[in-house]
């Protein structure tokens, strides 16, 4: 059981996940991170069988990382959303696939536009403002239908993202909790949910950031790059 | 797939004199490298495992039945490491042992816990054993729990579908310090506080997310996980028997102890009354 959203804005892209790991009925673990930094500016939460989730985030990763040195530019993120739907396309037809569905979102830096891709693992792809996955599609489809609109800005798509979060909390049996990254044009940054105004936080920690290390963020796998909100 | 034609293939690479044999061991070739698990000669092995694998498929026809029944449970706390299992294997209704060792030592600073299929976790775990002794000489330290654990994980992921039944807790101390991981024939592996896995697991988890903490004495935490495989024990009809109890430290694991668990049931049972009765008689002096 998984949920997983994502909202498109007018220079970023918010995703969000639940956070529960475990087996039929029980919860073994309640701040698993799920959404996988792939690039420089581009994300991915993964959904799915367990055990494929983590292994198809780790191989999407790694062979972004190696098209990046090779090139010495990442793939942006519509033909990195292409070559992950190629994969999964492949790996239905194996004697393994990977059950594993995807919300797949970037900034792409060449055009300045954010996009996002909604995959899953028949192989379909969609390019879409905003999209849901798993038994939160159900409830907050409808709740980013209304209050969504073209070239959000950042603290109303954050309301509407909480209103999603709410509306799960509120409607599905299940009990959850988020964790959420926001993907724009400086990288990808982990977002408190939990927090009064994680647009302010996170407004300062680049500020803070920006005169020492102006090279985009790299996101390395080792280190933790998203702490648990 | 190379390896399953190799399976299905005329077993060329099996010992055929004796000299070839005293090469290998077991499943193992000369250089210690697995020859292949046997695979069914069929177009679909794992379709076929499938059907007949109880604890894969709903038919209840299924001829290959696996041991699930346990309960097992490991937390990390501010002295390390407290691992508890306890002792019995079921076939069914049948209680094929109370004797069994769930607790795997895989090296003095690693122990592996053992849920589903005793075979499997019996050898992929003692496999484990082998590949971290060969970490060790080839890099001149001790392996980390977080890379023993998904070289375990990565085994079982490439045998995903073919009826690997396995529900394990990796446990130890290396640089970071005390490391816990659960990993599963489907490829989960989470690193974590606080696990409990097995049939009996829902009734541990009951006692000991109720008693734990992270800033638990050494006596407390020991007593918290023979206290949760006892009740466990109690409830759940697959698990029983005996208690085993482990602690890691930093200089590695120690056996604390072997303790009965119907016998230490009735203890508890004693002494919650008498803790009553000495409440009541109490509360009588006063008024």
């Amino acid at each position: 059981m998984e949920c997983a959203f994502a909202i498109t804005g007018k220079d970023f892209v918010l995703i969000a996940s639940d956070m529960s790991a475990g087996r039929s009925i029980i919860q073994m673990k309640s701040n698993e991170n799920k959404i996988t930094p792939v690039g420089p500016n581009l994300a991915m939460a993964c959904g799915g069988e367990p055990g494929d989730t983590s292994r198809f985030a780790d191989y999407v990763d790694r062979n972004l990382r190696l098209y990046h040195i090779r090139n010495n530019f990442p793939l942006p993120p519509p033909s990195a959303a292409s070559w992950v739907r190629r994969i999964l396309a492949e790996s239905i037809r194996s004697r393994s696939p990977y059950a594993v569905n995807v919300l797949l979102g970037g900034f792409d830096t060449t055009t300045s536009k954010p996009h996002l891709y909604w995959l899953d693992y028949l192989g379909t792809k969609a390019d879409i403002p905003y999209a849901a996955q798993g038994v939160g599609m159900y409830v907050t489809l409808s709740t980013m239908d209304k209050w969504w609109y073209e070239n959000i800005e950042r603290r109303e798509a954050l309301d509407v993202l909480n209103k999603c979060v709410d509306e799960v909390k509120k409607r599905v049996t299940i009990k959850f909790d988020f964790n959420c990254v926001l993907i724009d044009k400086d990288g990808v940054h982990s977002l408190d949910l939990k927090s009064q105004d994680p647009i302010a936080e996170l407004e300062a920690k680049v500020a803070a950031m920006k005169p020492s290390d102006p090279e985009p963020i790299i996101p390395s796998s080792d280190a933790p790059a998203i702490a648990a909100a | 797939m190379n390896a399953i034609i190799q399976n299905l293939s005329t077993p060329s690479h099996l010992p055929t004199t004796e000299e070839d044999e005293l090469k290998g061991y077991g499943n193992l070739d000369e250089m210690g490298r697995i020859k292949g698990m046997q695979i069914p000669r069929v177009p679909d092995p794992t379709a076929f495992l499938n059907l007949y694998t109880d604890s894969m498929s709903s038919n209840p026809e299924a001829k290959i039945k696996l041991a699930h029944g346990t309960t097992t449970l490991a937390f990390r706390f501010k002295g390390g490491i407290i691992v508890a299992v306890d002792s019995r294997a079921t076939a069914g209704s049948y209680i094929a042992s109370g004797t069994v060792k769930k607790v795997i030592e895989i090296n003095p600073y690693l122990l592996g816990t053992m849920a589903g299929g005793a075979a499997d976790c019996q050898y992929w775990e003692t496999y484990l054993g082998m590949r971290c002794r060969l970490y060790e000489l080839r890099n001149k330290e001790r392996i980390s729990v977080a890379a023993a654990s998904k070289i375990l994980s990565n085994i079982v992921y490439g045998y995903k579908g073919r009826g690997l039944s396995m529900g394990t807790m990796i446990c130890g101390w290396d640089k970071t310090g005390p490391a816990l991981f659960y990993v599963d024939s489907e490829g989960q592996r989470l690193k974590g506080d606080l696990f409990s896995v097995g049939s009996g697991s829902t009734f541990a988890y009951g006692v000991l997310d109720q008693g734990y903490s992270y800033d638990l004495s050494d006596e407390e935490a020991q007593e918290l996980g023979r206290r949760s495989i006892i009740a466990a024990g109690h409830r759940d009809a697959f698990s029983g028997n005996t208690c085993n109890l482990y602690h890691v430290r930093e200089n590695g694991w120690e056996f604390i102890g072997n303790y009965d668990v119907s016998q230490q049931w009735y203890e508890y049972e004693a002494k919650k009354k008498a803790a009553r009765e000495a409440a009541s008689s109490e509360m009588a002096v006063e008024v």
